[in-house]
């Protein structure tokens, strides 16, 4: 099965929506309730961060029998220093982020503690693919 | 702690849900930063905040949150408590400010998190 949806940069009523959906996906599969929130906390975390920074972004998921698979590319900043953006602490949100309770510099760490596998490839400039995965 | 009494405990209004649930809260995190709250590992607890917007209930959404004290008078917009109502979260809102709310639960049998 695969999920895709447009997500729009700075647009914060909606973020959230696509890992919502692939939540409420997830639980008709039956699929273990600790395993489905350390999910969607790195989809939502991803999403949130496609709002937060890029102009536009593109999430696809592919769910198979035993794992989701989940791409999120976005035309954006990108990123200077991958290894620098997985430090806890280290941000560079606008105030307004900050305001909706981001910013704080843990998501990409969160992301890399609820996922078995990650990969971020990013050029400054253009933008970022966040590519992760978990088994169930 | 029944949610009744977390109500009646905080003075609170409640403003989405059902409020005679029998869902027993034994533990409660208070943070105005999502993010924080996104790195909890324990499910089912309450979370008081100050922070009033949709993300806040997209985060307890995420987080496996079903019970949320809004705290010195904030006030839900109408697409929080539709976001409420659609995910089934308990919203409360209290004027207590963030520290009376928690003093008081936690005196009252509320355990933290951390």
């Amino acid at each position: 099965m695969e999920l895709v949806f447009e997500i729009e940069g700075g647009d914060f009523t909606s973020a959230g929506n696509a890992s919502s959906k692939i939540k409420k996906v997830l639980k008709q599969l039956n699929i273990d309730s600790k395993t489905i929130k350390r999910i969607v906390i790195a989809v939502y975390e991803a999403e949130v961060n496609i709002v937060a920074h890029a102009k536009k972004g593109i999430l696809k998921a592919s769910i198979g029998s035993h794992f989701i698979e989940v791409k999120l590319t976005d035309k954006g900043p990108g990123i200077e220093d991958v290894e620098k953006a997985m430090e806890a602490g280290f941000s560079t949100a606008s105030k307004q982020v900050r305001e909706m309770g981001f910013g704080a510099g843990m998501g990409l760490p969160n992301i890399k503690k609820n996922v078995d596998e990650l990969d971020i490839v990013s050029e400054v400039g253009k933008g970022t693919l966040v590519k992760f995965k978990n088994y169930f | 702690m029944k949610i009744s009494d977390i109500q009646k405990l905080t003075e609170a209004r409640i403003v989405a849900g059902d409020l005679l649930t029998e869902k027993n809260i034994k533990k409660a995190f208070s943070s105005d930063l999502m993010s924080d709250v996104l790195t909890l590992d324990e499910e089912d607890i309450l979370l008081i905040t100050g922070l009033a917007n949709v993300q806040l209930l997209r985060t307890a959404e995420m987080a496996d949150i079903h019970v949320v004290l809004l705290a010195r008078n904030k006030k839900a917009s109408p697409e929080m408590i539709q976001l409420a109502k659609e995910n089934k979260i308990v919203l409360l809102e209290t004027p207590f400010s963030i520290f009376r709310a928690s003093g008081v639960l936690f005196s009252n049998g509320i355990k933290p998190v951390y």
